[in-house]
């Protein structure tokens, strides 16, 4: 009896139709990344079905997270650095040209105005640590929140002679005084539309 | 010319035959390196920008009071602990009194699309839609808040308003 032969395989696939691929991908997402920034104040948003999209300058936004805490992010760091300009000049505070730079590479931050100069000469991962950066004051003793919200508007419409448009952006948990106060401060300067950032569900919950 | 002959020298005579190379790359580490790039690049990137929705609050300064049909007004009251209580009509003389519901599809979804449906057929004014009024306590929850500024999405109301919350209804949550 004759044996059955195995016929061998081949053993190395052909990887090039793999390789051409995989390099078409990695090209279009080195393309189109913008590389994603750490956020100081991580916050889980609540979902919702409605599907319009932040605008992309002229915006604020406000993040409301760890009970009440909060931070401000300005879009362009032109306007930024006017924005801190003109909050010294209110609070006497004085920046270096330097700081005003550093400033208006700083996505959001959340401290006292005291504290911001301090903050300015931290290193960026010093800066993202938990709890390094304690929230903007907003109570009625020391309402910082409402003369940013003032600033940040005097300063855009300065520069792109447009509104600055606000983004709420709060934490699924938190409640809702805490969320009600920066709708308040944001009201009581005329401000009655603004943005709820939210994550994609569908209608089926 | 800058090849390198192998094998033996010494069979003279014979033709000098260029050793056939292996036209095959092995690619696997290439594509190994491209998938990490990719995964990488994939996990950087925030491809989709974040969603919002808008959210136009009553002006404060303005005093102006607008004289709306009981009928038409639908309001919801938003407590801790994922409680909600639904009512038609004012506080004080409801046309329907006040009675919890649930959050989502089965609860206070059906009963919105209802009143969307009924309150034009009962004003006989197709223009004259439901009126949706949105009470939280200051403990209530801003996820939903949300849900609810999500059903007024889904279930198109036309018109619709966070507005403060009165001491009675407060009390109303409570038990």
């Amino acid at each position: 009896m004759s044996k059955v032969k195995m016929s061998k395989k081949a053993t190395s696939i052909d990887m090039t139709a793999m390789c051409d691929v995989a390099f078409l991908l990695l090209t279009f997402f080195i393309l189109t990344a913008t590389a994603k920034q750490p956020e100081p104040l991580p916050v889980d948003t609540p979902a919702s079905t409605v599907q319009t999209k932040l605008p992309d300058t002229d915006l604020s936004t406000i993040t409301i997270g760890n009970k009440g805490t909060v931070f401000m992010g300005i879009k362009g760091p032109d306007v930024r650095k006017r924005t801190l300009e003109l909050m010294s000049e209110k609070t006497g505070i004085n920046f270096s040209e330097e700081e005003k730079t550093k400033f208006g590479l700083l996505d959001e931050f959340g401290v006292n105005i005291s504290q911001l100069k301090a903050l300015l000469a931290m290193k960026n991962e010093q800066r993202n640590q938990a709890g390094m950066q304690k929230g903007i004051p907003h109570d009625s003793l020391d309402n910082q929140l409402k003369d940013w919200v003032k600033l940040a508007r005097t300063a855009n419409a300065e520069l792109h002679e447009k509104q600055l448009n606000f983004a709420i952006k709060g934490d699924a948990k938190e409640e809702y005084l805490n969320i009600k106060k920066v709708m308040d401060i944001l009201q009581d300067q005329g401000v009655n539309k603004f943005f709820l950032v939210t994550g994609l569900r569908n209608e089926d919950f | 010319m800058a090849e390198l002959n192998t094998g033996g020298g010494d069979e003279k005579g014979k033709k000098v035959r260029s050793k056939k190379q292996n036209s095959k790359v092995d690619l696997t580490a290439m594509v190994d390196l491209a998938f990490l790039l990719i995964t990488f690049f994939m996990l950087t990137t925030s491809l989709s920008k974040p969603q919002s929705m808008d959210l136009s609050m009553p002006d404060t300064k303005s005093d102006v009071e607008l004289k709306i049909a009981d009928a038409r007004t639908l309001t919801i009251l938003i407590g801790e602990n994922n409680k909600i209580k639904t009512y038609m009509g004012q506080f004080a003389v409801p046309i329907e009194a006040p009675s919890e519901t649930t959050f989502g599809k089965d609860g206070v979804r059906k009963k919105i699309l209802e009143k969307v449906k009924s309150v034009p057929i009962f004003m006989q004014d197709p223009k004259k839609g439901l009126i949706v009024i949105i009470k939280a306590t200051k403990k209530a929850n801003y996820k939903n808040i949300v849900d609810i500024l999500d059903e007024m999405a889904i279930c198109k109301v036309p018109t619709y308003a966070i507005v403060k919350i009165e001491k009675a209804e407060e009390e109303l949550l409570k038990n």
